[in-house]
């Protein structure tokens, strides 16, 4: 590991109270869960703060639960968990698709869905998952909690409306009906990051089938695509659709992929998407 | 700070946010558990913490405190496992070996090949080509009668 450790220092938290409180009076801290992308961080010099929350011995915040319609997940649940998960094999069956993805067993067994969310990564496997399912972050601090939906939580590249006394406490998710969809375009199947990742619910409303459509990094931050959407459930044509979404991305040349590259990807999966329409559930 | 280690309870001088790879290596004397990448992404460093498989590179040693810590030191030599790997040329360069074994000890005493390749997808090899680990670990699977260990942390 690379800087002066000792230089650094680590709060133990007993309970969620406590947490909130260190984060108010003690801060600014960061919080550590799994670490699975902290500590790379950390390892390679990138990161250089000093003062650290750890977060992984409070179980209240760790667990799926259903309250009524509503999924509860919380924010210190692992992908392993969610993979094991029965409810969410059910009801959620896409998100455990990405969790299947990410890493290899070891990252499954520390990486957690809270971390995902605040790690902000455009690259993050099951943002597009919580951008299409519509779901909701729970934030908490000591003054109180505050619900932000996942289309409004990203405000650029890796920044949130978090704010540094808040902590990413779960993530609620409302029922959906219809068929759920989720790819991850990478070099390999374990391990790699992603150069695209799409997730996609094609959802059997009363007024007919509404599409919901979010792809990560195809630009600063995971997006939901709302007039690719749009098209697609005014009973636009493929081609038509695709030329929607070629102006709602912006992807990049990076370490991992091109845009180009991203572009025909997106189309392609997109016509993957278009083609499941008529598959119900 | 007092850890579990391979059903040993040691105490260690580290600072809490020491990565678990280090604390083992050079504060237990615990080398053969490996760094490769540092990132996540070898699985060289595989150890199991309560049972499961973490990379102790990523893990600050102050989330292990209170549970148990198996390395591939723990499996004493002769595990099924380690039989296997030597009989069946699971292992070339070495490197990669111990955290492959330690992955595959997770798996539990009779995984499928599809179980295997799951499990082990977070461990890279530069040497074999990975059908030779598949192999060993599938030569390694006991009865439930057998005589094989599982890995106990």
């Amino acid at each position: 590991m690379q800087g002066t450790i000792l230089e650094r220092q680590l709060l133990e938290p007993r309970s969620l109270t406590d947490a909130l409180k260190m984060l108010r009076d003690e801060g600014p801290l960061v919080p550590m869960a799994g670490c699975t992308d902290l500590y790379v961080a950390l390892n390679f010099g990138t990161l250089q703060p000093k003062r650290f929350l750890n977060l992984w011995n409070l179980d209240t915040l760790r667990g799926i639960e259903s309250r009524g319609a509503t999924l509860r997940i919380g924010a210190l649940t692992t992908y392993t968990e969610i993979i094991k998960s029965g409810v969410i094999r059910r009801r959620l069956p896409m998100l455990a698709a990405a969790a299947r993805e990410i890493g290899g067993v070891q990252i499954q067994n520390r990486g957690t869905i809270g971390g995902n969310v605040a790690n902000a990564s455009p690259a993050g496997d099951t943002l597009p998952v919580l951008l299409a399912a519509d779901a909701v972050v729970v934030l908490r601090s000591a003054a109180g909690t505050r619900r932000v939906p996942m289309t409004s939580f990203y405000t650029g590249y890796r920044q949130t409306v978090a704010r540094p006394d808040e902590l990413i406490v779960a993530c609620d998710i409302p029922a959906i009906r219809g068929r759920q969809w989720f790819r991850k375009v990478g070099t390999r199947a374990a391990q790699a990051i992603a150069k695209i990742v799409v997730a996609g619910v094609w959802e059997n409303a009363r007024a007919g089938v509404r599409p919901r459509l979010a792809m990560g990094s195809v630009a600063p931050v995971p997006l939901r695509l709302p007039q690719t959407e749009e098209a697609l459930g005014g009973g636009a044509s493929l081609a038509e659709a695709q030329e929607i979404l070629q102006r709602e991305i912006a992807p990049i040349d990076d370490l991992r992929s091109t845009a180009g590259y991203r572009r025909q990807v997106a189309a392609n999966l997109l016509g993957q998407f278009f083609s499941l329409r008529s598959v119900r559930l | 700070m007092r850890l579990n280690v391979n059903r040993k309870i040691v105490t260690v001088k580290a600072h809490p946010l020491a990565r678990l790879l280090d604390v083992l290596r050079e504060e237990c004397g615990l080398t053969g558990t490996k760094e490769g990448c540092g990132e996540g992404e070898c699985g060289a460093c595989t150890v199991l913490v309560d049972g499961e498989p973490v990379n102790s590179c990523l893990v600050p040693v102050a989330q292990v405190q209170g549970t148990r810590i198996a390395t591939i030191e723990g499996l004493g030599g002769t595990h099924r496992l380690q039989r296997a790997f030597v009989e069946h040329g699971g292992a070339q360069c070495g490197i990669c070996t111990p955290g492959m074994i330690m992955a595959a000890a997770a798996l539990g005493r009779r995984p499928s090949l599809d179980e295997i390749r799951t499990g082990l997808a977070g461990n890279l090899c530069r040497c074999t080509g990975y059908a030779a680990i598949y192999r060993s670990v599938l030569a390694s699977r006991t009865t439930s009668k057998g005589k094989g260990q599982r890995a106990k942390a």
